[in-house]
C-alpha cells in the first residue's frame, strides 16, 4: 500500500538526516536514488501502460502527470509550458502524498528537498526513454511556497533519436 | 499493484545507497543491516498504529501473531505467511515460501550471501509492529533456499 512506501521514505530520509550533516549531500542522495529507480520504473510504466511513443515534449510532460503520476502516486499535477522553445514544463502538485505524514522541515534542515527522489526518477525515466532532461524543484510546500513546482527542462531534440522500444 | 513496485524499488535502492555509502566511508558490514534494521523499526511502529485503529484488542500474543501473518502479512506483501510454528514459550516462526523482496533476485541457492541484507527491513518493520502492540522482540531471518525464508 502506500502508506507503506510514504512511510519508508520518511524512514530513508531521516536516516540520511543522521547520516549527512549537509542538505545538498541529503539531497545529492535522494536524487541519485530516484535516478535509480527511475531507470527501472520506466520499464515498469511501459508494462503497464502501454503507451504509444511521444511526439512531442509536451505529449511526454502530459503523460508524466496524468499517467504516471496517477498511476504511482495517486495524484495528477497539472501541467504548464513555462518557455516559449516548448522544452521547459513545469509541473504542480496540490497534494503531494510524499508528504502526508510530514508536517514541517525541522529548523537546521531548511534547504532539504524532502522529495528529492521525484527528481531523480523523472530524469532516470527519461533518460531510460533517450531523452535527456533537468529536472528540479522549483516551489516547494513544505518551504512554504503555495504550491509544490517541478520543473522539468529538456535538453535534446526528440526527432533527432531513434530508438526501438515500442 | 503499481505500488509494489514503488517499493520494492525503493527498497532495493536503499540497501544498494546504503552499502555504497558504507564502501566509500568506514562503514562495516554489521552497521548497514542495524541501520537497515531500525528504518524498518521506525515504518513498522507507523504501520501497525494506522493498521490496528479500528481493530479490537488482541486476546494474546498468539492472536497478535496471527494477525501479523495474515492482515498486515497481505497489506504489506500482499499475500499471507505460509506457515507459523511456535513452541508456545514465545519462539514463533514465520515462513514464506515466495517472499515478495527476494522473488527478483534468484530462485534457487545464487545469491544466496546478499539475502540478509534485504531482510533486515522487514525484520525491523516485523520489531517495530510488535513493539508497538507491546511486544518486546527479537526478530532474525534465515534464508535457505530464495525466495522462501524463515
Amino acid at each position: 500500500s502506500r502508506e507503506l512506501f510514504v512511510l519508508t521514505y520518511g524512514a530513508l530520509v531521516a536516516q540520511l538526516c543522521k547520516d549527512y550533516e549537509k542538505d545538498e549531500d541529503v539531497n545529492t542522495c535522494l536524487d541519485r536514488m530516484g535516478y535509480g529507480i527511475g531507470i527501472r520504473l520506466i520499464e515498469d510504466f511501459l508494462a503497464r501502460s502501454a503507451v504509444k511513443k511521444c511526439r512531442s515534449y509536451s505529449e511526454t510532460a502530459d503523460m508524466i502527470a496524468q499517467v504516471a503520476f496517477k498511476m504511482y502516486l495517486g495524484v495528477t499535477p497539472s501541467v504548464s509550458c513555462s518557455s516559449a522553445a516548448g522544452n521547459e514544463f513545469s509541473l504542480i502538485l496540490d497534494k503531494n502524498p510524499l508528504v502526508d505524514f510530514v508536517e514541517e522541515l525541522p529548523a537546521e534542515r531548511a534547504s532539504l528537498c524532502y522529495c528529492n527522489l521525484l527528481c531523480g526518477v523523472i530524469r532516470g525515466a527519461l533518460e531510460m526513454v533517450h531523452l535527456s532532461a533537468e529536472v528540479t524543484f522549483l516551489q516547494d510546500k513544505l518551504k512554504g511556497d503555495a504550491v509544490t513546482e517541478i520543473g522539468i527542462v529538456f535538453l535534446k531534440n526528440i526527432e533527432d533519436k531513434k530508438h526501438k522500444r515500442n | 499493484m503499481a505500488d509494489e513496485t514503488l517499493f520494492l524499488l525503493l527498497h532495493g535502492e536503499i540497501v544498494a545507497g546504503l552499502y555504497r555509502a558504507a564502501e566509500q566511508g568506514d562503514g562495516e558490514n554489521g552497521r548497514c543491516i542495524s541501520k537497515l534494521e531500525n528504518m524498518g523499526f521506525r515504518v513498522g511502529q507507523g504501520l501497525i498504529e494506522r493498521f490496528t485503529k479500528d481493530t479490537a484488542r488482541f486476546k494474546d500474543e498468539l492472536d497478535i501473531m496471527k494477525f501479523i501473518c495474515k492482515d498486515f502479512w497481505t497489506t504489506v506483501f500482499k499475500k499471507q505467511i505460509d506457515n507459523l510454528r511456535t513452541n508456545h514459550q514465545g519462539i514463533y516462526v514465520l515462513q514464506d515460501n515466495k517472499f515478495r523482496l527476494l522473488t527478483q533476485m534468484s530462485a534457487g541457492k545464487q545469491y544466496l550471501e546478499h539475502a540478509p541484507k534485504y531482510l533486515a527491513f522487514t525484520c525491523g518493520l516485523i520489531r517495530g509492529g510488535l513493539s508497538n502492540l507491546g511486544i518486546k522482540s527479537i526478530v532474525t531471518a534465515e534464508v535457505s533456499t530464495m525466495p522462501a525464508c524463515k
